[in-house]
């Protein structure tokens, strides 16, 4: 689907730091963007924790399209589209569940949890037995990768696998599924994702969790009233006081992150001192964060995003939640909570009750969000209105790529927003990995890491 | 002659009840929100379950658990006044112009009352809502299922101790949802 247009340098020019409304709103870039990101990039679909035991599935997204996230017989994990391949009937309306084989309710074909087409009504009879049944299973993703209990696919055989994927952005999202006392894995999801629909353009939310911390002003309402797990604010921010702030990305990935680096030999300052029992919890796991993990152990992470869809924050609240194309003008969320498995009881419910009143559409803090994607969408679907681009200039330039401070290196391109409280620079990122998705033929072109720069 | 007053006593129940109810919507619609705050008891629990899919006879599981599960709302009146207190900052910009709200409540059965319909000191009643928003000027969303409220009385005054709130949706067909069921 070539439309002619052209992105890098054209309707995203990070350049001058402007990016064309079209984005947002144009029916045919929206048809293009499905076909060029959301068929080639890797997407977040569920967790292991989701589909324990064999025959466990559970109904996720990939973009527009119904998939089946499940466990077979063998215990392996598969992702299938959801849809018959005799008339396309979704195989599977049901969120979760478990069963040994997925029945079409329309002419009955049935395929086992390993995709495999086991039963066709009248085989024998209407099709002679000729039916080839083994070139009718479920269509299944063409890359599927599990990591610390997070399930990814793509549907494109040419990407690069999901860890040559991430790269060393590796490392940031490890902050989000580690265990909190720096255990590798050891996280799991809270029963219920929630699911709900936004009236806007998908990367509305997805460039505000890729590091937008030009907007805690749209925030004052629940900072006024403080309802964060130390008894003000929304957030423990101590932290801040002492710590440098960062915004890091990967230019060639597309992944971005917020980052607090406190200062060598100082301790985590206290948190979630509502309760003691929580308070001393966290405490604890920081002692032993810093025990196993050295230096690396002074990083916290704030918002994130893995290209292009999936927002992730390893803190408060910790959280994956997928950004789903619905058409241009809105967007179904999915959200994922986590906590560490072997945390006390008492822990898992108060990081619950917290992040419910944090985020979701109940969230004090993300009712407000909502609101504002919302009707900067609205306003900017006019034929006026497109003619004048965002601007994303803020701190242009001012990144460095070998950032160290206070004895830690941090990969990544960065940019110390400690002093500028904010900048666009991850922003940036999203919509230039974006643009070269939208330009480039196929992964050849989307590779550059391997073939090293003149 | 004693059924009759049971029946008597039962239907002045229902009227209070009814008018309890009713009230409460109204304090909401009229954005009387400290108002509507006072009748809540202090110990309240507001729960608002998310509902899967689920096959038939599996139906357990169709809704998530108070308590252990992520809810739409599970909550007591700490975090219940807070909402109250942010839609009065002025600067919640979710509810700022303020929504236009109308709560319908029907269908309203009292399910059981303690100790007597003749002396209530707590009733377990149920209700149908229709609670229609709108907002800035064409935003329109309708929401609609149903309550399962405890309510004790407290001085003479009835309290709701418990709300459990069902919606009638899967993928939640609204934006936010900065207002009370």
């Amino acid at each position: 689907m070539a439309t002619g247009r052209r992105y890098r340098g054209g309707l995203v020019d990070l350049g001058t730091g402007l990016i064309s409304r079209e984005i947002f709103v144009n029916e045919e870039i929206y048809a293009e963007e499905l076909d060029r990101v959301f068929t080639r990039a890797w997407l977040f679909v569920g967790h292991e924790s989701q589909i324990s035991k064999p025959g466990d599935y559970v109904v996720s997204c990939m973009g527009e399209e119904s998939v089946i996230l499940c466990r077979d017989r063998e215990e392996r994990v598969h992702v299938f589209l959801n849809s018959c391949r005799h008339r396309g009937m979704k195989v599977c309306r049901y969120d979760e569940g478990n069963t040994p084989v997925f029945t079409c309710p329309y002419h009955g074909w049935s395929y086992a949890t390993d995709g495999k087409l086991v039963g066709v009504p009248y085989f024998r009879e209407a099709y002679h037995g000729k039916l080839d049944r083994s070139q009718f299973g479920l269509v299944e993703v063409a890359q599927l990768a599990t990591y610390k209990g997070s399930v990814w696919a793509t549907w494109d055989p040419k990407a690069p696998g999901f860890l040559e994927y991430l790269g060393e952005f590796r490392r940031y999202l490890d902050l989000t599924l580690d265990g909190w006392d720096g255990r590798d894995g050891g996280t799991e999801v809270l029963g219920g994702v929630q699911k709900w629909l936004i009236p806007c353009n998908w990367k509305f939310p997805a460039e505000n969790f890729s590091g937008d911390s030009y907007h805690n002003i749209s925030h004052r309402s629940v900072d006024m009233v403080g309802i964060g797990p130390s008894g003000s604010g929304r957030r423990d921010t101590r932290e801040r006081l002492i710590a440098r702030r960062l915004q890091i990305c990967f230019p060639e990935r597309g992944h971005q992150t917020g980052l607090y680096v406190l200062p060598k030999d100082q301790p985590t300052p206290p948190a979630y001192q509502q309760s003691p029992v929580v308070s001393e919890y966290f405490r604890h796991c920081e002692e032993e964060r810093r025990r196993r993990r050295g230096e690396w152990g002074r990083v916290t992470g704030s918002p994130g995003e893995v290209f292009p869809n999936t927002a992730l924050h390893p803190r408060q609240p910790r959280t994956f939640a997928v950004w789903h194309p619905r058409g241009p003008h809105q967007t179904e969320v999915w959200r994922w909570y986590l906590v560490d498995s072997d945390s006390p009881p008492e822990v898992k419910d108060f990081l619950r009750q917290y992040y419910i009143r944090y985020s979701g559409p109940a969230g004090l803090t993300e009712q407000d969000d909502m609101e504002n994607w919302n009707y900067a969408h609205a306003a900017s679907r006019g034929t006026i209105a497109r003619r004048y681009p965002y601007t994303y200039e803020q701190g242009m330039g001012f990144e460095v790529e070998s950032y160290e401070w206070d004895g830690l290196r941090l990969p990544g391109s960065v940019l110390d927003i400690t002093e500028a409280k904010s900048s666009e620079h991850n922003l940036r990122n999203l919509y230039r990995r974006w643009a070269e998705f939208m330009d480039a033929a196929s992964w050849d072109e989307l590779a550059t890491w391997r073939t090293p720069a003149p | 002659m004693s059924d009759h007053r049971d029946d008597v006593a039962h239907l002045l129940l229902q009227q209070e009840i009814q008018s309890f109810l009713y009230q409460e919507a109204e304090l909401l619609d009229e954005r009387r929100y400290e108002e509507w705050l006072a009748l809540l008891d202090e110990d309240v629990r507001y729960w608002m379950p998310m509902r899967r899919n689920v096959k038939f006879g599996e139906l357990e599981r169709e809704f998530t658990r108070e308590g252990r599960d992520v809810n739409w709302f599970d909550e007591g009146k700490e975090t219940l006044t807070r909402r109250v207190q942010q839609i009065l900052t002025g600067v919640h910009w979710a509810e700022e112009p303020l929504s236009r709200i109308c709560h319908m409540v029907s269908n309203v059965q009292i399910l059981d009352v303690k100790p007597s319909a003749a002396a209530p000191s707590e009733v377990t009643t149920k209700s149908r809502f229709l609670i229609y928003r709108n907002r800035v000027e064409t935003e329109t969303d309708i929401l609609v299922g149903k309550r399962e409220d405890v309510l004790h009385r407290v001085d003479g005054q009835w309290k709701i101790r418990r709300r459990k709130i069902v919606l009638d949706q899967n993928v939640l067909q609204v934006k936010n949802l900065t207002f009370f069921f």
